[in-house]
């Protein structure tokens, strides 16, 4: 069985960046992701840009929606991802109409943090 | 060598070059540096703010865009080295480095490279408004990137605080840069739909201008003036575009009544009672070219069909003599083109002028159940008009109390109160202030 673990947390809240429990914080992940390596259970992990970077797409009839922000109809389940590597946000909102789900549901398109991006 | 006299020509000079170079500058220098618009911005505005400190005491250069293209460049290098190592960063610092040393091979007048400039203020214009942005933050940061309005200009004319406007473009152009909103022409396919979105942009900046949403003044004139400046820029860049030249017409056409939109107590003058006389005609004549050429490219568009009735209001001589059952048309066309039930509110207004206010009415009916315009003042504001003119004055009386309640705009209250009153409409109305 494979599962996909979403983290989520409040802005703000945790140990800020820099303090003694930061670091304890940070050592603390970085053991638990070495035990889910070492135990094989590890597929991928990835930090995301924050919510205010995120773009949303549907399609209603012949019209594209592309909106800012994460939104979500509160009926509106996650059931998937899918990490894409693409040039540029046009490019990425491209592939996203092409999600069936679209047509009724919504595809968000969130970048990975920027950590991430160059990896 | 600062007197007075002297002082006031660097002063002129800098507004100048403010004017002429400020988008063209900033448009080109966000290319070289990956479209990072933020990074751009605060290079251009820094190279500004050395110009004014520096020409009042060395001079005003022999070539003002030259010169504040090499600060402007200077800056961003700067930025660039005390940022991040990323490789994109790295790319972007390498290339602005080369143009420094080389300074740019095709240099006109201006003193600096032209060629693609053009295309330039398309790519700032597209990133700015595109749709991945919310349309606060697409006007917001149109005003400020595009047309090179200060921060504290744009927070007032949308009633905000410095603060919030100041956050709303950080995060835009945060969001611009974190999530990859590329820094170009939209490809043909994308073009159509883009374009729409950024010329909803302008019509929505003029908008704001023409009528204040909230406060004192009716006319936000430096709004009015900047979107037409845009309009006609992108009329300019993209000439085979129909509907761009169409808004620009709209809004020459809407902008020539301008300086009889009010009379000179700031009381809102409606178009029935304007002083026409007062119509600048030099707009009126470029706007009729403008829209002449938008209907002759063969792609008719909601802006047009808007200008054409723009044009049909500036032709006729007399609210009298317009030819209403032509506008009535126009209006009918325009639904069909774009439905909307403002379209019907205006297509009444002008089926009554033709043809008597019951047939107005009976247009309105079909909005009675619309949740859309329940609150929209102009509904009201006509139902009162065209419901007084068909003598039922107490439902007049009604309409025209809630339209007063509707607005927000001091004048646009006093002249509804006014209008009411010519009526012998008894609406207590709001305080007066």
């Amino acid at each position: 069985m494979k599962y996909m673990l979403l983290l989520r947390h409040a802005p703000g809240t945790g140990p800020a960046e820099g303090t003694p429990e930061f670091d304890t914080e940070m050592a603390m992940w970085g053991e638990v992701m070495g035990e889910l390596g070492t135990a094989g259970a590890m597929v991928a992990a990835h930090g995301l840009d924050t919510e205010a970077t995120a773009t949303t797409v549907r399609i209603r009839g012949d019209e594209t929606l592309v909106t800012d922000g994460p939104f979500a109809e509160t009926k509106e389940s996650f059931f998937s991802y899918i990490i894409i590597d693409v040039a540029d946000l046009d490019a990425a909102v491209a592939w996203a109409k092409r999600m069936p789900n679209a047509t009724y549901g919504s595809v968000e398109v969130r970048p990975l943090s920027s950590h991430e991006q160059d990896g | 060598m600062t007197d007075g006299a002297g002082e006031h020509a660097v002063h002129l000079a800098i507004e100048r070059a403010y004017r002429e170079e400020w988008t063209a500058l900033l448009a080109m220098l966000a290319r070289q540096v990956d479209g990072d618009i933020g990074l751009a911005e605060d290079a251009v505005a820094d190279a500004f703010a050395a110009a004014t400190a520096d020409w009042p005491t060395s001079g005003v250069p022999a070539r003002p865009g030259g010169w504040l293209t090499t600060v402007a460049r200077r800056r961003a290098i700067d930025a660039l080295r005390r940022g991040t190592t990323r490789t994109a960063n790295q790319a972007a610092l390498r290339h602005l480095e080369h143009l420094m040393r080389n300074d740019e091979p095709v240099a006109d007048e201006h003193g600096h490279d032209r060629s693609g400039v053009a295309d330039d203020r398309l790519r700032l214009l597209f990133t700015c408004c595109h749709p991945a942005l919310t349309l606060e933050a697409r006007v917001a940061l149109t005003l400020r990137a595009v047309a090179g309005l200060e921060v504290p200009e744009i927070a007032r004319a949308f009633l905000t605080t410095e603060s919030t406007m100041y956050q709303r473009l950080v995060r835009a152009k945060r969001k611009i840069k974190a999530a990859g909103i590329p820094y170009r022409v939209p490809a043909d396919e994308d073009l159509p739909e883009r374009l729409g979105a950024v010329l909803h942009v302008l019509h929505l900046v003029y908008t704001e201008g023409h009528v204040g949403t909230a406060g004192d003044e009716l006319i936000r004139a430096d709004l009015c003036e900047e979107a037409v400046r845009l309009a006609r820029l992108v009329a300019v860049l993209l000439p085979g575009a129909a509907e761009a030249h169409g808004l620009l017409a709209l809004l020459l056409l809407t902008d020539a009544r301008r300086p009889a939109r009010v009379d000179a107590d700031g009381t809102p003058v409606s178009l029935e009672h304007q002083d026409r006389s007062r119509w600048n005609r030099d707009a009126v004549t470029e706007g009729t070219v403008v829209l002449d050429h938008a209907l002759r490219l063969g792609a008719p568009g909601p802006f047009q069909v808007q200008a054409a009735i723009a044009a049909l209001h500036a032709e006729a001589p007399s609210w009298e003599a317009t030819d209403w059952p032509q506008i009535a048309a126009l209006y009918g066309e325009l639904h069909r083109l774009a439905p909307s039930p403002v379209a019907t509110v205006n297509r009444a207004a002008a089926a009554a002028l033709a043809d008597g206010p019951h047939v107005g009415l009976a247009l309105l009916e079909t909005l009675e159940d619309d949740e859309r315009v329940e609150r929209y003042q102009p509904l009201h504001a006509t139902r009162a008009e065209l419901l007084a003119r068909a003598g039922e004055l107490d439902r007049a009386t009604d309409a025209y109390r809630r339209a007063i309640d509707l607005s927000r705009n001091q004048a646009e209250r006093r002249a509804l109160a006014a209008r009411a009153a010519s009526y012998g409409c008894p609406v207590a109305g709001p305080p007066l202030r």
